[in-house]
C-alpha cells in the first residue's frame, strides 16, 4: 500500500514535469513570436529585439527552460499582456469562482447522479432505466455551450425563475457587504451570516453548475448502474434477501455501499472534466472565474494568461487523476 | 481460369462482408446510426456542390431578411446578416466532417506506429514512449488543443493540427495493449525466427491485427473530436468568420440568442445529433467486433 502510493506520487510528480516541459515546448517553439506579441505590431526592429532581450528569448534554449523552471518554482508566471498584472495574483482572484463551481458540479452529480444509477439497476430495463442510458448517450454528445445556450433560453428568458448570469446581483451586491474569506462566495456568506447574499449566490450558481454537472451524471448513473447490476446477482444479496431482509436495506446498505469505489473514483474524474468544461461554460454565464479569463485571454492571444491556466488546470488535472487512483486503492478489497 | 482464382478469393470476403452486414442489421440503433452517417457523408458531399456556396457564406448578406422564425423558407431562421441559417448549417457538415477526419488520421498516424513499436519492442523503448504517452494523457485533451491552437494562431488548419497532437495517446495506448499480446502470438513468433526485419513485422503482423479497436476507437473518436472542435470553434480558436463552422455560429448566435433561439439551437442541435450517431455506431461496431457481446 505504502509502496504503492510513494510509486503513484512520485509518476504523478514525473508526469507533472512533464506537463510543465510540454507547456514550454507549446509556448517557445512553436511558430509564435512572444516578443512580437509583447511589443504589439507597430514596433520597430530595435523595440522587438530589447524585448526579446528582456524576455530571455534571444538565449539558447536550455539555458530558456531553466530560468522558466525556476520561475515557475518561485510562482513567477509572467505578466498578462491584457491586465498588465502579474498572472499569478490574476490567477488567485479567478480560481476560487471557478472551484465553487465545479464543488457544486460534483456535489449536484453525486447526489442526482447516484440514486439514478441505483433506480435504474434496481428497475433494470424499466422506462426510467431507458431514459437514463439514453440521457447518458446524450450528455456526451449535446456540446456544452448549446446545453447552457438552451438553458439560458428556458430559465431565464422563458421562465424568468434565474438569472441570466454573473455571481450575484448587482444590486444586492452593492446594498450588502460581500464577504471575502475563503473566496469561494456560497461558503463566506455562510460564515456571515449574510442570507439575502447566500440566496442570491444560490440562485446564480444553479444554471452554470447544472450544465457541468450534465456529463458527470450521466456518467455516474452509468457507472453506479452497471456496478450495482453486477452486485445484485452475487451471492451475499441472494442471501441476505433470503433472510427476509426488505429490499431497500438490501439495496442501499449491503448494495449501493460496495459500489461506492467506483463510482468514487469516476466522481474525481469528473473533476477533473468540469474542471476544462468551464472554458466553455464560464464566458456564457459571465462567472468570473479562469474559464472566463482563459476565454478572454485566448481571444486577445495573452499568452502568459494561457500559459498560466494551462499550467494550473493540467496540474490540477494531473493530481485529481492521482486522488481517483488513490481513491480506488482504500477499498480494502483491492490487492496491490 | 484466372476469373475462377479471382472469384474463389474474392468469395470469401464477399459472404464476410455480407455476414458484417448482417451482424450491423441485428441491432436497429446501429444500424440507424450507420445509415445516419452515410447521410451525413452525402450532405457533406454534396452540399456544397449543390448550394451556390459563396452566395451563403460571405456575400449573400440580405439585412431585410435578418434574425427571422424558422418558416417554410427559412426553415432554420436566418442569422444577424439575414444568411438562411439551414444552408450554413448543410454547408458546415463538410467543414466538421472533414475537420475531425484529418484529425483522427492524423493522430493514428503518429498514435499507431509508437504503439506497435513500444509493444512489439518492449524493454526501454516501451517504457520511454510509454511515458510520454502518459505525459501527453496528463493533459486534458480539450486543455491542450486549446493552448496549441492558440499559440499556433487560430485557424481551422491549427485547431485541426493541435487536435491530431493532443488525440494520438490514446491509440498508442490501445495499440500497444494490443501488441504486447500479439508478440507472444506464433505466427509473430514464426516471423521472427525466419529472420523477418523488426519494421516488417510491425507493419505486415502487427498493425492490421490491431485494425479492429482502432476502427471502433477512432469511430468513437470521431464524435469527440466533432465536439472539440467546435468547442475550439466557439472559443474563436477554430474556424474564422465568415466560415459556417457549426461551433463558430453558436459562438456568434450568443449576442442575439435571446430574441432568435433559432439561431443557436439549430446549429447546436447538428453538432448534437452528428456527435451522437457517431457515438452510437462506435458502441455498436465495439458489440459486433467482440464476440463477447455479439449476442450471435
Amino acid at each position: 500500500m505504502k509502496r504503492f502510493l510513494l510509486k503513484r506520487i512520485l509518476m504523478g510528480l514525473l508526469i507533472l514535469l512533464g506537463v510543465v516541459t510540454i507547456t514550454f515546448f507549446v509556448s517557445r517553439v512553436l511558430p509564435s513570436d512572444p516578443a512580437r506579441q509583447w511589443v504589439g505590431i507597430r514596433a520597430t526592429q530595435e523595440q522587438l529585439e530589447k524585448a526579446r532581450g528582456e524576455l530571455g528569448l534571444d538565449r539558447p534554449l536550455n539555458e530558456q527552460y531553466r530560468n522558466y523552471i525556476s520561475d515557475l518554482l518561485h510562482g513567477n508566471l509572467g505578466t498578462s499582456l491584457r491586465t498588465k498584472r502579474p498572472v499569478l495574483s490574476d490567477l488567485k482572484t479567478y480560481i476560487p469562482p471557478t472551484i465553487e463551481l465545479v464543488l457544486m458540479a460534483t456535489v449536484a452529480a453525486f447526489i442526482i447522479g447516484i440514486p439514478l444509477g441505483v433506480y435504474s439497476a434496481s428497475h433494470k430495463d424499466r422506462t426510467l432505466d431507458h431514459f437514463c442510458r439514453v440521457m447518458s448517450v446524450a450528455s456526451v454528445s449535446i456540446p456544452t455551450f448549446t446545453v447552457a445556450l438552451l438553458l439560458q433560453l428556458i430559465f431565464y428568458q422563458n421562465l424568468g425563475w434565474l438569472p441570466l448570469g454573473g455571481q450575484m446581483d448587482i444590486k444586492i451586491s452593492m446594498l450588502h457587504n460581500v464577504p471575502h474569506y475563503t473566496g469561494l462566495l456560497l461558503l463566506d456568506c455562510l460564515i456571515d451570516g449574510n442570507m439575502v447574499l447566500f440566496k442570491d449566490a444560490l440562485r446564480h450558481i444553479i444554471l452554470p453548475a447544472f450544465t457541468i454537472s450534465l456529463y458527470p451524471i450521466g456518467l455516474i448513473a452509468r457507472m453506479t448502474r452497471s456496478a450495482l447490476v453486477e452486485i445484485l446477482s452475487e451471492d451475499y444479496i441472494k442471501a441476505a434477501r433470503s433472510y427476509g431482509l426488505r429490499e431497500r436495506l438490501v439495496l442501499w446498505k449491503y448494495a449501493v455501499k460496495n459500489s461506492l469505489g467506483t463510482t468514487m473514483n469516476v466522481l474525481v474524474l469528473c473533476m477533473g472534466y468540469a474542471l476544462v468544461n468551464t472554458f466553455l461554460v464560464e464566458a456564457i454565464f459571465s462567472w468570473p472565474g479562469i474559464g472566463m479569463y482563459i476565454a478572454v485571454a485566448v481571444t486577445t492571444l495573452d499568452y502568459p494568461a494561457i500559459i498560466g491556466v494551462t499550467i494550473f488546470s493540467a496540474c490540477a488535472y494531473v493530481i485529481l487523476n492521482m486522488i481517483a487512483d488513490m481513491v480506488i486503492a482504500i477499498d480494502p478489497r483491492v490487492r496491490l | 481460369m484466372k476469373q475462377s482464382v479471382f472469384i474463389k478469393t474474392m468469395k470469401p470476403k464477399v459472404k464476410h462482408f455480407g455476414e458484417s452486414i448482417s451482424l450491423l442489421k441485428r441491432n436497429r440503433l446501429t444500424c440507424l446510426s450507420f445509415y445516419a452517417v452515410i447521410m451525413l457523408l452525402l450532405i457533406a458531399v454534396m452540399a456544397p456542390v449543390l448550394l451556390p456556396a459563396a452566395q451563403h457564406i460571405d456575400q449573400a448578406t440580405n439585412p431585410t431578411e435578418k434574425l427571422l422564425g424558422p418558416s417554410l423558407e427559412h426553415p432554420f431562421g436566418t442569422d444577424e446578416l439575414g444568411r438562411d441559417l439551414f444552408k450554413r448549417v448543410l454547408l458546415g457538415t463538410r467543414i466538421s466532417l472533414q475537420t475531425a477526419l484529418v484529425a483522427v488520421l492524423c493522430a493514428i498516424m503518429i498514435g499507431v506506429p509508437l504503439g506497435a513499436v513500444a509493444g512489439f519492442f518492449g524493454g526501454a523503448i516501451d517504457e520511454i514512449i510509454m511515458r510520454i504517452t502518459d505525459i501527453f494523457l496528463g493533459f486534458p485533451p480539450l486543455l491542450l488543443a486549446m493552448s496549441i491552437a492558440a499559440f499556433m494562431g487560430p485557424s481551422l488548419r491549427n485547431a485541426t493540427l493541435a487536435i491530431a497532437v493532443a488525440w494520438w495517446p490514446w491509440f498508442t495506448r490501445i495499440v500497444r495493449g494490443q501488441a504486447v499480446s500479439l508478440r507472444e502470438r506464433q505466427f509473430v513468433r514464426a516471423a521472427v525466427a525466419i529472420g523477418t526485419p523488426s519494421y516488417k513485422i510491425v507493419y505486415k503482423h502487427i498493425i492490421p491485427n490491431c485494425l479492429a479497436p482502432i476502427i471502433v476507437q477512432s469511430t468513437m473518436d470521431l464524435g469527440a473530436v466533432i465536439l472539440t472542435i467546435s468547442s475550439l470553434s466557439f472559443l474563436g480558436l477554430g474556424a474564422q468568420p465568415p466560415q459556417p463552422e457549426w461551433g463558430l455560429i453558436v459562438s456568434t448566435s450568443r449576442n442575439y440568442f435571446l430574441n432568435a433561439w433559432w439561431y443557436s439551437i439549430f446549429p447546436g442541435a447538428a453538432i448534437a445529433f452528428t456527435v451522437l450517431v457517431f457515438n452510437l455506431l462506435g458502441d455498436g461496431l465495439r458489440e459486433i467486433m467482440d464476440p463477447r457481446t455479439r449476442n450471435v
